[in-house]
């Protein structure tokens, strides 16, 4: 018995072709399979964002009038901290590693993380600790902000605090025992044929964030220990009271909570840096710069975290040394809006859910980083610190930034992760709700913060009365605008057009493999030979497997002019190791291909694919 | 995973050694030890932050040591990191035993090691009940506490290891001298725990 034939018994296809390899209960298991920990991650994540986003319409509800009308002020403290712990710990960070998960083995052409086991051990920490932290809502709910600043740490809400640390400290193992396998998998398991360089920008982006969860995670978990040992046991180690010192404990927070942003954002750099290309159909501006900005963000992230604190007595030398670092990062980081930028200008960009969030990234993003430059600056923070001004930044880059690159990623892999396309007509409604929605929130923030509004008070001047109306506005639009997405995801995932392998046309490896991808990604591993971002030159745009496979299988007319020179029976795996880097000739000998085209003909039976592919516009452009 | 499923793994495993076989599954150089070695980097990096906080409070406190903290007595600790030092070069041998597909002279090994950790932790408790200061006295006490009961822990947990390896290595074949993996993690993992200690050592007798 052929593998071919193996492969070919042992998964179910549906009506409309689109395989079937896991059952719907897998994913309700301790499975190993990154891609099924990856869906894990991502669901479970969005499933905590719903909770953290209620929560934030509570927050506005009250705040859309002056005075505590909507809630008690005790219950908008609970409030405002459990939306930003679970935004935060819940939703953006397990999400980036919900993504991580799905996308590096298939990236780097390799069959599973480096420790599966560990993988699967750290999603299932995350939903009992999620489940704790919400839980602390209806007991003594935490109530210090999710910062949890002492002294206030240790008087307000106990119980709820005591449940917040432990919860924190079982949500950084998880996030601990992620990075360390990103990282293992990232340096230990790509195919021979790519070298870190060649690694799509989304791998060294992820390869900068584990760097920053291995050095600042444990540093969190530090402060928490101790923190908790003050609250339960009764020690002073951040107590001024009992001879401790509570600012001690901001700077352990923020030596690690400064580089979470990093770990919030940089996922998403990434992510955006793969899903411009390959609309855009350009290959991305500057690939080295936009790889070792990550790891310089990640460097600098680190030696920051002080400008958090510019209103805590640190001292005058001190701050300048902050200020000054913080203003640097905004050169690598700008070194990357710019690559973005110079790779879609001139491009023909189609206006679908994946380029729309991702060109609303970048535009948001570049506000919400604007305004940290102004925050870093120390007689500006002086002044606007602990208002809205912090509060509008925070929702531009976490928002702005993270979340719509979050969204750019789900529609952009959403084809790979399922099998089916995403209604589109429903992404263009979503994108235009969430972006006035996002707008109209958090735009007008900055001049409440400005003319002095404090956050984190359920109480406020009749004054900014109307302009709060606004942003309560802004936010019901938001809550709206997942709507639209929630039943374009579930309504695809059920019956959406099937995307075969590669209905973008990408070049990187997760394109180069079944829809879903099959049980241990690749029949056979890929070889690198073309470059992960190659658009538009020539040879490499045309030699995507989708075109071989389906030349081959349906034995049509070839649309381009060299795709019958290669006879359908020839395993091309040889010859691509033999020709190397590929870049000289063109040619479809070249491709990251199965080595038995037959096997692909009996597993993969997607006739739409022909349609859907030839239909996209580039396909024309590119046929002329 | 269903049989047929380990079945399709296995043909898939097949067609790479006929073709590529550098690229194929499980033929990847050993990777674990290194996973071991980032898992111990964040490891110390809790340790780091827990020393950085001591030094933090050592320097921003107006009185240091605080009142009623009487001078630490060195001898007990000094013997106590004597005997943990010396245990990083007991447990090598074990590893050169192995190997030399000597398992009698690995388990001989770990269990000196064992003996030498637990002798570590009583000499630790001891020192405890005699000190004369408790969890709750001030700053310095409860740094002290916590500090060595968190390194105390990794003892701990480095003896389980050594337990664990012990364990198997009863099963004749589970340990040979090319497959040995659970020995050398156990090893590195005694060494981090016994470097932690030589640094704590120095911050809270010496300086």
């Amino acid at each position: 018995m052929t593998s071919a034939q193996l492969h070919a018994t042992t998964h179910a296809v549906t009506s409309d072709g689109v395989p079937i390899y896991r059952k719907w209960w897998h994913y309700f298991t301790f499975n190993s399979d990154h891609k099924v920990i990856g869906i894990q991650y991502l669901v479970t994540a969005f499933v905590f964002y719903l909770v953290g986003g209620s929560m934030a319409a509570a927050i506005r509800t009250e705040l859309a009038t002056p005075a505590p009308d909507f809630v008690t002020p005790e219950v908008y403290n609970s409030l405002l901290t459990l939306h930003g712990t679970v935004m935060i710990f819940l939703w953006i960070i397990p999400a980036g590693a919900g993504l991580a998960n799905f996308l590096i083995p298939l990236m780097i052409g390799a069959r599973d993380m480096a420790f599966p086991k560990l993988n699967a051990l750290a999603f299932w920490l995350i939903p009992p600790a999620g489940l704790m932290l919400i839980s602390s809502f209806f007991l003594e709910s935490p109530k210090a902000g999710w910062t949890s600043y002492p002294p206030l740490s240790l008087v307000s809400g106990q119980v709820g605090e005591g449940i917040w640390i432990m919860s924190l400290l079982i949500l950084g193992t998880s996030s601990i025992f992620g990075a360390l396998n990103f990282f293992v998998t990232l340096l230990k398991l790509r195919v021979p044929s790519m070298g870190l360089n060649d690694m799509p920008l989304f791998c060294w982006a992820m390869l900068a964030t584990s760097a920053l969860v291995l050095i600042g995670t444990p540093v969190l978990a530090g402060a928490l220990i101790l923190l908790g040992f003050d609250l339960i046991v009764g020690t002073a180690f951040f107590n001024p009271t009992g001879g401790g010192n509570a600012v001690v404990y901001q700077h352990m927070f923020w030596f690690y909570s400064h580089p979470a942003v990093y770990i919030m954002i940089l996922p998403l750099f990434g992510a955006i840096s793969d899903v411009l290309p390959v609309h855009a159909r350009k290959p991305i501006f500057g690939y080295r710069a936009i790889a070792y900005s990550s790891l310089a963000i990640s460097f600098l992230g680190l030696i920051v975290w002080a400008h958090h604190m510019f209103t805590s007595g640190t001292p005058a030398w001190l701050r300048m040394f902050f200020m000054i670092a913080t203003m640097i990062i905004a050169v690598p980081t700008g070194i990357k809006v710019f690559g973005w930028v110079a790779t879609i200008w001139g491009g023909k960009l189609p206006f679908n859910g994946p380029m729309l969030f991702a060109i609303g990234f970048i535009s948001m993003f570049v506000i919400g980083g604007i305004s940290g430059v102004m925050l870093a600056s120390v007689p500006f923070d002086l002044h606007v610190h602990d208002t809205y001004f912090v509060v509008a930044h925070l929702h531009y880059v976490l928002f702005g930034g993270s979340v719509f690159g979050l969204y750019a990623a789900l529609y952009h892999w959403f084809p790979k992760i399922t099998g089916r396309m995403m209604n589109e007509p429903l992404s263009i409604v979503h994108f235009v709700l969430t972006f006035i929605g996002m707008n109209l929130t958090f735009l007008p923030m900055h001049q409440l913060g400005l003319l002095g509004m404090n956050r984190r008070v359920a109480m406020y001047d009749p004054r900014f009365a109307d302009v709060n109306l606004i942003c309560t506005i802004g936010s019901y639009i938001l809550a709206l605008s997942t709507i639209p997405f929630l039943i374009n995801a579930l309504w695809s995932w059920i019956a959406g057009k099937p995307a075969g392998n590669n209905p973008w046309r990408g070049l990187t490896f997760e394109w180069q493999t079944t829809s879903p991808p099959e049980i241990e990604n690749f029949e056979e591993l890929p070889v690198l030979t073309v470059g992960a971002y190659d658009y538009g030159l020539g040879h490499a745009y045309t030699e995507t497997v989708g075109d071989r496979q389906q030349n081959h299988r349906h034995h049509e007319p070839a649309p381009l002019a060299h795709a019958d020179s290669v006879s359908p029976t020839e395993p091309e795996v040889e010859v691509a190791v033999v020709a190397g880097n590929g870049h000289e000739a063109p040619g479809n000998q070249k491709c990251p291909l199965p080595a038995n085209p037959d096997a692909a003909v009996q597993t993969e039976p997607e006739p739409e694919i022909v349609v859907a592919a030839g239909d996209r516009p580039e396909d024309r452009s590119h046929q002329e | 995973m269903s049989s047929t499923t380990d079945l399709v793994a296995n043909a898939t495993l097949d067609h790479h050694h006929t073709h590529d076989g550098a690229t194929a599954h499980g033929e990847h150089p050993d990777f674990r030890l290194f996973g071991i070695m980032v898992f111990l980097f964040a490891e110390g990096m809790i340790f780091m932050g827990l020393f950085t906080a001591y030094l933090t409070f050592k320097a921003v406190t107006p009185e240091w040591m605080p009142e009623g903290i009487p001078k630490l007595e060195l001898l007990l600790p000094g013997i106590n990191t004597a005997i943990l030092i010396a245990s990083s070069f007991v447990i090598h041998q074990a590893d050169i035993a192995i190997k030399k597909n000597d398992i009698a002279g690995l388990q001989k090994w770990f269990k000196a090691t064992a003996a030498m950790g637990a002798l570590f932790l009583v000499g630790q408790l001891y020192e405890y009940f005699h000190l004369g200061f408790g969890l709750k006295t001030n700053l310095f006490a409860s740094t002290f506490y916590v500090l060595t009961g968190f390194h105390g822990l990794h003892v701990t947990f480095g003896l389980i290891l050594i337990a664990a390896v012990l364990w198997r290595s009863r099963k004749p074949g589970h340990y040979s001298s090319d497959r040995h993996f659970g020995v050398e993690a156990a090893e590195l993992y005694w060494h981090f725990v016994d470097i932690v200690w030589i640094v704590l050592f120095l911050l809270l007798y010496i300086l």
